[in-house]
């Protein structure tokens, strides 16, 4: 068994003293183990970093063994991201829930796509939060846990939605939330309309209603925790969006 | 082959770094042929240092004092701190005489897949000296990895609001290397990080 693609490197953990197991996602096998041997190694260790683009060769005796890696960078993600905390923080966010919520060996091109741009568009700033939000909803999408934002669930409208209920995921009108909207997700208008101006509060927002229903759904029914590196995401985009007393004129 | 007691010195060897079973047979072949002079010692030694070497308390390092010959040193300037992420990492800039202040040792970066969290590092007593005051400098010398700028920025952030100046270690081109041999990342990482002269 052979195979060669791009492939995104998702994890990597230590095998031996020389070598480790890697995930890496193609676009045609997924999210895919294997040994790479020597990648502990100094010439090695840089290609082996989450977020890598590489050239994968992928070879193994059978189909569902182990199997072995060797690889060719082509885009170092990880070295672009290191000295930007925030780049950091979405490379290892987006890395942690491809690697956690997707199941292996199987093709997903839509995430794959997704998260070859995200990582693409990293140094571009904070801007990018608001492509990894739709990713998020796009990796719940190819789960079968997608969320219909395109009208409300109480009154079929499709103007002024400005809520989320937390146990359908249908979109729903501010008129309609009446006094169950503390009880709702808010829904950042970004989401809307592509066009919508975003800020650090409303990628907050965004990041609270993908990790409610990652958290519930993705990895909730393999009694799995968020990723930690979500969390930490989420944490710095929180950070972002609280008033500091330098910004805010109330203080 | 040699008894129970060759069996075990030879898998006991074999768990070392570096040692397979293969290269730990011709290990313990080479102790047992010189067992006066080589393996009694060797004994001796191993028996003394599980006794007497601990962690620093200071810093993290190991040695058979504490705080360790390197903390108590008062020719080291107090002033200025290298947190590193393992005992090794100190012992490489200790061999290479570049760093005459002191050490912290974290004992591992943090790590998401790893679960390495900030409860597992040794964090709380580098705020406390730093606390104390005195430290003017602290370098961050983590590994340009993932796990390793994660941890940079993380104490970076925990480390700023108490005052002492904050740096890292560069990344970039190696000391002989040429351009056309690194890879995509190093370089990249090299021309961020370029001084103007």
């Amino acid at each position: 068994m052979e195979w060669e693609a791009p492939g995104i490197v998702l994890d990597v953990r230590p095998f031996g003293e020389t070598d480790v197991l890697a995930t890496v996602m193609t676009e045609e096998h997924g999210a895919h183990r294997g040994l790479a041997r020597g990648g502990q190694s100094r010439t090695r260790a840089s290609l082996w970093q989450p977020g890598n683009l590489v050239q994968t060769r992928w070879i193994a005796r059978l189909s569902d063994n182990l199997g072995a890696f060797t690889a060719e960078l082509i885009h170092p993600a990880a070295a672009l991201a290191l000295d930007d905390p925030l780049a950091l923080a979405m490379l290892r966010s987006a890395c942690a829930v491809t690697e956690g919520a997707l199941p292996e060996r199987e093709p997903h091109p839509r995430v794959f796509d997704g998260l070859l741009n995200l990582l693409a568009n990293l140094p571009r700033g904070p801007i990018v939060l608001s492509d990894l939000i739709r990713w998020e909803l796009t990796v719940l999408a190819d789960l079968g846990y997608g969320l219909d934002l395109t009208s409300c669930a109480v009154t079929g409208t499709t103007g002024d939605l400005a809520f989320v209920s937390p146990r359908s995921g249908r979109a729903v009108s501010t008129e309609a939330a009446g006094p169950w909207r503390d009880r709702l997700l808010p829904l950042p208008a970004f989401l809307l309309a592509t066009q919508n101006p975003a800020t650090a509060a409303d990628w907050r927002d965004g990041l609270r209603l993908t990790g409610h229903f990652l958290a519930r759904d993705a990895f909730g029914l393999h009694h799995k925790p968020l990723p930690q590196a979500r969390l930490a995401l989420y944490d710095r985009v929180t950070a972002l969006a609280e008033p500091t007393p330098e910004t805010d004129p109330d203080a | 082959m040699g008894g129970p007691e060759v069996d075990r010195l030879i898998a006991l060897l074999a768990k070392l770094p570096g040692l397979g079973p293969r290269s730990a047979r011709r290990a313990a072949l080479k102790l047992l042929q010189h067992p006066e002079s080589r393996m009694l010692p060797l004994a001796t030694a191993l028996a003394e240092a599980a006794r007497t070497v601990r962690s620093c308390t200071q810093c993290g390092n190991l040695d058979s004092r504490d705080p360790c010959a390197v903390c108590a040193d008062p020719h080291r300037d107090q002033a200025l701190i290298c947190v590193v992420e393992s005992v090794g990492d100190l012992w490489a800039l200790e061999r290479a005489h570049v760093h005459r202040g002191r050490y912290h040792v974290l004992g591992g970066t943090l790590s998401a897949l790893g679960g390495t969290g900030p409860d597992d590092l040794n964090v709380a007593p580098l705020l406390a000296r730093i606390r104390e005051g005195g430290v003017t400098e602290v370098i961050l010398a983590l590994a340009a990895t993932v796990d390793g700028a994660t941890t940079t920025h993380w104490l970076m952030e925990k480390l700023k609001p108490l005052g002492a100046v904050i740096s890292r270690v560069g990344h970039g081109v190696p000391m002989g290397g040429a351009l056309d041999v690194l890879d995509d990342g190093t370089l990249a990482a090299a021309l961020r990080a370029r001084r103007v002269y």
